[in-house]
């Protein structure tokens, strides 16, 4: 899950911005924090050589490059900024070979939902997408917000109930990678980790293939069963019966998220949402 | 008639908290009891309960910090302690109590240590520097550190009652909602800091009016020492802020008792909409914290460095800017949500532009050094210390400004290491610098140099040893509140850091062991002169402690740095050995209003959160009269005879003029 092992575009370039962003910034630290040692070093009090000027307390000089030491390397971080944040805008398309692949992400307590409504297929806590293909997400949440993040492949979003929020990735090389959720979501919070599967472009249809043969089916009542506060271990594969699921959890017309199911009357005072695991 | 609460609220079966819970309980009788036995009460209800002297109250809110400082530091180490072995293990904390000691951890030591501490030192310290008798607000200020007291009361009963909020520091809805959250917690959570909040806004009020009205004869503003700047403006972004987060939670408030739909997922709520109020709010926070921070350090390496402080103007210009611009920043909390390229790009430029004044800061610090004449002393060591410490948290914090690097850093351990790094590395310091730099002046005899040393060295590289590891870790895509995890290359540098927290706890064992040793030796260490640091401003121009009314005779100020001005004066001149016209001296009387009041809004908070309505109109109705009878009173001041000022005077100035004599042959 290291982000300076990156797998895909936006997380080099992202990378990239981090590093020269230190980099720039080591510039002027590095020779502050030395200069504060040799101050305070060479000042102490018992140094005869060190000369003693008690009054002296102003110098139009260094007052000018105080301030625009820190002003000039905040120009050049602004424009590294401004540069980053419009070309690596998570709502931006990314380039790659073939059709994007459009995935909806859901996040439930404490499960992710990963419906491909071109393929009408689903799965749960495993994301599969081919490689070098660009990467389309559309993500909302079923209940409290959570993060998609994957790492290695880049930028993290947040996915909040009645709201689409949209990123856009590519996959430069096979393998599986790990995903998890980047935004505290309550008691099953660690369990929402997923594998990333990224396969070869000839490989991604036949597992399309054999998981639209799945004999479960994603529909308003399996989605209701899955939005249940629970943990899961089995990564489940769905058909998707309604293309337009996705849209019916972000727009509220399938209902948020239940919460917790409460004990017994007494518990309910204070135990809320029980064990988790 | 007990609302929600029953004997379920008691956690019988989780044995953490309730031996917790027990040990606490069992101190806390202890103490009273010892203090019945010894017979200390009238005069702890005498002298510090009822009191409203700034002096007072600023070493019961320095005293509060400490105290919670202890219980947040306790939920660090166990929290350390879960991450290090929950490596494909549950730990040994269940979920919901690890969640419910990560919230507690944050807002306690936001909430109930950043802010005590400085502004228990400002109020000792801020009506000394001015060369005034009070603050403006005598009896509003101690209603405001009873307030704050109860606040921490309140969440230290949701150890034992019940139970804490299991939504982070930050009370993010929907999670924080009574759909998600329908427990007790976010309840303590959100009555606490409105109580406390309030405690805190008038607290604000109070000091800002002080600076603001009352300074003595020729103490312009450009005059004031660096810490009633940052005084003021940290002060000013409390008033302004404060009443957001009360606002804020109130709305939440709204939502979880009478089904509002602020913040819910149906019916038109928007969680948005809280992520900016309460980052409104959460960004000036930080500096309300940090500006005092700022203002101890110019006072300490300016003192320890006997030399003016480096481009004073240049630091009052640098203090009112980060006090600007720090409301215009809040969004880089959350450029992750999606806002797009030109609002992300704008608020990450803004974040960076403070750094700008703040490297100017540093850099005043670094040239007061220059030419000086440094003593380490332990006040310079946590400041020297700082320096190195707080600029690599602000290199991390202008990275996390840059928005695609925050895509990859933002909940990440990286982040905790970050605000970790400015919050211990500044604040926490700035903290333990004022506090030794002022114990003197507080009561009379420094603290031992040893164990502060000690205390100083463990803390330095504990902090290091902690948190260096999360950064890595966070560069690893480790995201924070993790319970347990199963990936092999977090685990080394979760071991780390927990190595770390143990030498952190042993720097905070060396300042409690420290408190003793000094108490032990006070006569060794007493401070006769009033001034024993060869302070530059005129909290050190009188005795240590100072009497109530601070200064017999209000000071005249001529120029920057007063009390060393009076200094060369006298070193020169051999002037000043007139005996000054006493006057008689009016001060204000003590007041039980603020503990009276706070006890009734302790009773109303904790009703409120169980449902108990009737203790809650009592509470309220207690409270409000208290402050009724309080507004009737007839006698608001005593006076203290023009003789008795002479007296206890005439005895400071002996003891100053024979150092100064000393001072005077020395050179």
């Amino acid at each position: 899950m290291n982000i300076f092992d990156p797998q895909g575009p936006i997380a080099a370039a992202d990378a990239t911005i981090l590093v020269d962003s230190v980099a720039i910034m080591l510039a002027i630290v590095v020779p502050t924090i030395i200069a504060i040692f040799a101050f305070a070093f060479w000042f102490r009090q018992s140094n005869p050589r060190a000369f003693y000027s008690p009054d002296w307390a102003y110098s139009g000089r260094i007052e000018l490059v105080v301030w625009s030491i820190p002003a000039l390397t905040i120009i050049l971080l602004g424009g590294v900024a401004w540069i980053g944040s419009h070309q690596l805008d998570p709502a931006a398309s990314v380039q790659g070979t073939g059709s994007p692949v459009r995935i909806q992400a859901v996040s439930l307590d404490w499960k992710w939902l990963f419906i491909y409504p071109d393929q009408r297929i689903a799965t749960v806590n495993t994301l599969t997408v081919p490689v070098g293909v660009p990467l389309n997400f559309e993500l909302t949440s079923a209940s409290v917000m959570n993060v998609f993040f994957v790492p290695q492949l880049g930028s993290m979003i947040y996915t909040m109930n009645g709201m689409v929020t949209r990123l856009n990735l590519r996959a430069d090389r096979e393998g599986t990678f790990q995903g998890l959720s980047a935004q505290f979501s309550g008691d099953g919070f660690p369990e929402m980790g997923f594998d990333v599967h990224v396969v070869s472009p000839l490989a991604f249809p036949d597992w399309v293939k054999s998981t639209a043969q799945s004999d479960r089916v994603l529909n308003a009542d399996s989605y209701a069963e899955l939005a249940r506060q629970s943990v899961v271990t089995d990564k489940a594969a769905f058909r998707l019966d309604d293309v337009r699921l996705f849209e019916k959890i972000s727009t509220q017309k399938l209902p948020p998220g239940p919460g917790p199911t409460l004990v017994t009357e007494s518990a309910q005072s204070y135990l809320g949402a029980g064990h988790a695991r | 008639m007990l609302g929600k609460l029953d004997w379920s609220a008691i956690p019988i079966d989780e044995p953490i908290p309730l031996i917790a819970a027990g040990v606490v309980l069992f101190a806390i009788l202890a103490v009273l009891i010892w203090a019945g036995v010894k017979g200390h009460y009238p005069y702890l209800w005498r002298e510090w309960i009822t009191s409203v002297d700034h002096k007072r109250i600023g070493v019961m809110y320095i005293l509060l910090a400490m105290v919670m400082l202890l219980r947040g530091g306790t939920d660090a180490i166990m929290m350390r302690a879960q991450q290090t072995v929950a490596y494909h293990s549950n730990g040994y904390l269940p979920p919901e109590h690890f969640n419910q000691i990560f919230s507690a951890h944050g807002t306690i030591m936001i909430f109930f240590v950043g802010m005590p501490f400085v502004i228990g030192l400002m109020n000792l310290i801020v009506p000394l520097q001015l060369g005034v008798r009070d603050v403006a607000f005598p009896t509003l200020n101690s209603v405001g550190f009873w307030l704050t007291a109860t606040g921490a009361l309140l969440i230290n009963v949701s150890l034992v009652v019940g139970e804490f909020a299991r939504t982070g520091w930050l009370p993010f809805p929907p999670l924080s909602e009574l759909t998600y959250s329908p427990g007790v917690g976010v309840d303590y959570y959100t009555w606490s800091l409105e109580i406390s909040g309030i405690g805190t806004l008038v607290a604000g009020i109070n000091l800002v009016t002080t600076v603001l009205k009352l300074r003595t004869r020729g103490m312009t503003y450009l005059r004031m020492p660096m810490f009633c700047w940052t005084t003021l403006a940290s002060n000013l972004l409390i008033i302004a802020a404060f009443p957001i987060l009360t606002a804020t939670l109130a709305m939440l408030i709204l939502d979880r008792y009478f089904g509002f739909h602020f913040f819910t997922n149906e019916a038109g709520g928007n969680v948005m909409m809280f992520m900016n109020l309460i980052w409104a709010w959460g960004h000036p926070e930080v500096y309300i914290l940090v500006l005092p921070a700022f203002g101890i350090f110019s006072e300490v390496v300016s003192t320890f460095s006997s030399k003016v402080l480096f481009g004073y103007r240049s630091m009052v210009l640098a203090t009112m800017a980060i006090c600007i611009i720090s409301f215009m920043v809040w969004l880089h909390h959350f450029f992750t949500m999606g806002a797009g390229p030109d609002v992300n790009a704008i608020f990450g430029i803004a974040s960076m532009i403070i750094a700008v004044p703040t490297g100017v800061k540093i850099y005043n610090w670094l040239f007061t050094m220059f030419g000086g004449r440094v003593r380490f002393a332990v006040p310079m060591l946590w400041s020297i210390g700082f320096m190195v410490t707080f600029i690599i948290g602000g290199l991390t914090g202008v990275l996390l400004a840059v928005p695609p690097a925050d895509f990859l850093l933002h909940n990440s351990l990286f982040l905790v290491a970050h605000f970790h790094n400015v919050i211990i590395g500044a604040v926490l310091f700035g903290a333990f610098a004022g506090y030794t730099y002022w114990f003197p002046k507080a009561f009379g005899f420094r603290l031992d140099e040893a164990t502060g040393k000690a205390a100083f060295w463990f803390t330095l590289v504990g902090f290091y040893v902690t948190f260096m590891p999360l950064y890595v870790a966070g560069l690893l895509g480790m995201t924070r509140r993790m319970q347990h995890y199963d990936v092999a290359a977090w685990r080394p540098w979760m071991i780390a850091a927990g190595i770390g927290t143990v030498l952190l706890a042993i720097g905070v064992a060396l300042q409690v062991l420290q408190l003793f040793v000094s108490i032990r030796r006070r006569d060794e260490l007493r401070d006769t002169t009033g001034d024993p640091w060869d302070g530059r401003s005129l909290e050190w121009a009188t005795s240590s402690p100072p009497p109530a009314f601070n200064f017999a005779v209000l000071p005249n100020v001529t120029g920057e740095d007063a009390y060393w001005r009076v200094k060369e004066h006298a070193r020169r001149q051999d002037l000043d050995k007139r005996e000054p016209d006493y006057k008689d001296i009016e001060m204000p009387r003590n007041s039980p209003t603020g503990f009276v009041c706070a006890f009734f809004a302790t009773v109303m908070g904790f009703a409120l959160i169980w449902h108990i309505w009737w203790m809650v109109g009592l509470g309220a109705v207690g409270a409000f009269a208290t402050f009724v009878v309080f507004a009737w009173r007839d006698h608001d001041e005593y006076i203290i005879p023009a003789t008795e000022v002479a007296r206890i005077d005439r005895t400071n100035l002996a003891a100053r003029r024979a150092a100064l004599d000393l001072a005077g042959i020395a050179q």
